[in-house]
């Protein structure tokens, strides 16, 4: 049996006892039960997996979960707080910027990395910095709207 | 190729709108209320039924009665005035958890907030034959309205025997019922305490008119898109029932591949893992998807393959095996195709070939099996839950309502999936294991064994007066399908013919079914046509069109992306950046799977008077097209 990994997600500490080389999203999904986080292709094309660690965007079915030691990680179950939704998923319930809704996870935490990395972004820097995000139902008009929205909201001081 | 495989000829749209068998609604009215809590239920017939018929309009309850077989939909209003729609339809993002609860409220008189849905649980739902063919908004939101307003009548019809009036003078609104006459107010949780009032939809009843609609076609808020935002909404491949295991499959390395042997040992010495081998079926089942995969990596198997079609055989392979003589039902004919070419000043051929495409959806093909006592419940993300439920009963030998199949609203399908693959996997490895089981199909299984939209052949033959009127159009579908094949353009001589081809890949239906295809094909050509006749495209459509309602269409599209807009070298250096963009983007060293497709291309040939030599210019036509 390996060592125990500790992990810090959502700013919970929490042991997991699983091989290094398993991948991140697996240890979240299965041992931690933070199914927000998809899979889509296991190959890190498609983003449905998209995690936070250290505030960067990853692919967490391309990250073995040792290499989240250490290090501060966010899912999309960690965005709201205390009732109180990110104003990017505000803005993507408001700009209805979602289907079936299977990518909405990933999407929500690439434009959280963006928003964060570049408060104010072009539409373009928009589609260019979610292009690994696939919305196969086709909503991407209305992601753009929600993350431009979401951008004006968080410049207006809203947490 | 076998005979029995010759027979399997594709027809994905007689396939996906044949007549389903009626199924018997197998829930006790007492059942029905047990359930639900007591209240006023309305149920809807399926049109035609002799249940239907004999359905006097007008309250009433039927005490001795089972619920009338048949049923389409039901409505419930609760003691605590819940109002709960139930729908075999599946959402798959389409929204109907929304649309269907927006014209319950809007006909019933009630909060938008007040109505439930209750989706896809065959052992709850009525008999539905499966969500496709964009049918949910034209059948069942009509038929909720009209459920709405029985049960609105019938919430009237109770206040007026509690204050014995006449029901004609009485309001529904607000959830309540209202007598002006008197001030009196009732609200309908208030009419529905202590009743098991139920009623079959009558024949006739009128329903509130689109002008007067208040919360249906307008926007409300997604139903449960909180959950959505926030990753709580638990997909399939998202539960976890207690004790539960994870499954894999061995797959077999080709299509029509059987099993020679099979050395399980090693896999079978690992711990805590189940193996089944049925037939061809070997499977695994474990406490971590990684065990399960390892055992399945485990298995030793040999395997008998058949030979395949390769890319670049195949569309020569459909031309070859497309059956010479088609039905009739097939083939449509008006006046002389060689006529109409013979007296065309321009004429142009071409063929078009449409690849095998994967649905893609982006929640894979998944399921969570449970048997508890000889009973079994399934959860998977299916278009067709009461056709899953049917093979799970025939696979396993067991009645219809020992199986329950749950659809939880599912990250979308575009026609994926009508099949029952991954519920069958589960169903079979937690049997054997005595733990509910859970199959997620990885990417990789996606476009190895899912079913596909089916590649095709089509080939057009065309003929142009001088002054660019149609003389003359034939246009050939080689297996991709027959829906749309039809050109909506005037030619009084044209022939259209759809061929059937034997299967070659696993095929099925597909979002727009062959429409696309054949779309694809005469617009292409269509534009093809009017650059030789030198005509701007739009001019070139409604010179050949007569259908005033087409013309509309060509013209509210045209305005409504610009057309026509000055000629630019803007459209030309958006082709050349979008190549030099494509091929800079592109991963190195990409691994794709074998089924990788080419994009829809096509080949031209080319002459006038017919006595130039053709010519044959392959063209990137996705490219192209994306420059208009």
């Amino acid at each position: 049996m390996p060592a125990p990994i500790e992990l810090e997600v959502n700013g919970k500490k929490c042991l997991v006892n699983y091989p290094p080389d398993t991948s991140l999203l697996t240890v979240l999904r299965d041992e931690l039960g933070l199914t927000g986080t998809k899979y889509g292709c296991g190959e890190g094309q498609c983003g449905a997996c998209t995690v936070l660690i250290g505030g960067a965007p990853r692919r967490s079915c391309q990250v073995p979960v040792s290499a989240g030691v250490g290090k501060s990680i966010t899912t999309i179950e960690g965005l709201e707080k205390e009732g109180l939704l990110h104003p990017v998923q505000q803005a993507f319930l408001e700009a209805d910027a979602f289907q079936c809704a299977f990518c909405t996870p990933g999407m929500i935490m690439s434009s959280v990395a963006l928003l964060h990395a570049k408060p104010n972004p072009t539409s373009s820097e928009i589609i260019q910095f979610l292009q690994g995000n696939i919305c196969r139902c086709g909503t991407h008009p209305r992601i753009i709207d929600a993350v431009r929205q979401a951008a004006k909201t968080m410049q207006g001081g809203r947490p | 190729m076998s005979d029995s495989t010759n027979n399997l000829f594709l027809e994905p749209e007689r396939s996906e709108f044949r007549a389903a068998p009626i199924h018997h609604f197998e829930l006790a009215r007492r059942d029905f209320f047990k359930l639900l809590g007591a209240g006023i239920a309305v149920f809807a017939i399926a049109r035609n039924s002799s249940a239907m018929q004999e359905t006097a309009p007008g309250p009433r309850s039927f005490h001795s009665e089972e619920p009338p077989k048949e049923i389409t939909s039901w409505l419930h209003v609760g003691e605590d005035g819940t109002v709960t729609g139930f729908t075999g339809k599946v959402e798959i993002g389409q929204n109907i958890r929304t649309s269907l609860a927006q014209t319950i409220a809007d006909e019933l008189r009630v909060p938008f907030e007040s109505v439930r849905m209750v989706t896809a649980d065959t052992a709850l739902t009525p008999f539905d034959p499966g969500t496709f063919g964009s049918r949910t908004t034209p059948t069942m939101t009509p038929q909720f309205r009209r459920v709405a307003a029985a049960a609105r009548d019938l919430l009237i019809g109770v206040a007026a025997k509690e204050w014995n009036v006449a029901p004609e003078g009485l309001i529904a609104a607000d959830a309540k019922i209202s007598d002006p006459a008197s001030g009196r107010s009732l609200r309908y949780a208030e009419l529905a305490r202590g009743k098991t009032l139920a009623q079959n939809l009558p024949a006739e009843d009128p329903v509130t008119p689109a002008a007067q609609w208040k919360i249906a076609g307008k926007p409300v808020p997604k139903v449960d898109g909180r959950a959505f935002v926030t990753g709580r909404h638990q997909y399939t491949p998202d539960l976890r029932p207690a004790g539960m295991l994870y499954g894999k499959v061995l797959r077999p390395p080709s299509f029509g591949a059987t099993l020679l042997s099979c050395d399980d040992s090693a896999a079978k010495a690992m711990a805590g893992v189940a193996i089944v081998r049925d037939g061809d079926f070997i499977g695994a089942a474990a406490p971590t998807e990684r065990e399960a995969q390892n055992a399945v990596a485990a298995i030793r198997a040999q395997w008998k393959e058949v030979p395949q079609i390769s890319n670049k055989e195949l569309f020569a392979y459909l031309k070859e095996k497309a059956s010479s003589s088609s039905e009739a039902r097939h083939r449509n004919q008006k006046g002389s195709v060689n006529d109409g070419l013979a007296s065309a000043a321009h004429r142009l051929d071409a063929t078009y070939t449409v690849a095998y495409i994967a649905h893609a959806p982006l929640e894979p093909r998944a399921a969570v099996a449970e048997w508890t006592g000889g009973k079994l419940t399934v959860w998977t993300g299916t278009q067709r839950p009461f056709a899953v439920r049917d093979d799970l009963a025939a696979v396993f030998h067991i009645p219809e309502g020992s199986v329950r199949v749950i659809v939880p609203d599912t990250g979308s399908a575009y026609g994926g999936k009508h099949t029952s693959d991954a519920a069958l996997e589960a169903a079979r490895l937690s049997r054997a294991a005595g733990h509910p089981v859970k199959i997620v199909w990885t990417r990789e299984e996606e476009f190895t064994w899912a079913y596909f939209r089916p590649a095709g052949v089509i080939e057009v033959k065309s003929g142009l007066a001088a002054d660019g009127t149609l003389t003359a159009w034939e246009f050939h579908n080689y297996h991709s399908g027959s829906s749309g094949i039809e050109t909506p353009y005037d030619v009084s001589n044209q022939r259209t013919e759809y061929h059937p081809v034997p299967l070659v890949l696993r095929s099925g239906s597909y979002r727009g079914l062959a429409a696309t295809a054949n779309h694809f094909a005469r617009e292409t050509h269509m534009d093809a046509l009017a650059r030789a006749a030198k005509i701007d495209p739009l001019e070139f459509r409604r010179k050949n069109i007569s259908d005033a309602r087409l013309r509309s269409v060509l013209d509210a599209t045209a305005k409504s992306f610009g057309w026509p807009r000055k000629k630019s070298q803007e459209g030309r250096a958006s082709v050349s950046q979008l190549a030099s963009k494509r091929a800079a983007t592109l991963p190195p060293a990409q691994k794709w799977p074998s089924t990788a497709h080419p994009a829809p291309c096509a080949s031209f040939a080319w002459w006038k008077h017919s006595n130039v030599a053709p010519s044959s210019i392959p063209m990137d036509c996705a490219i192209r097209s994306s420059a208009r």
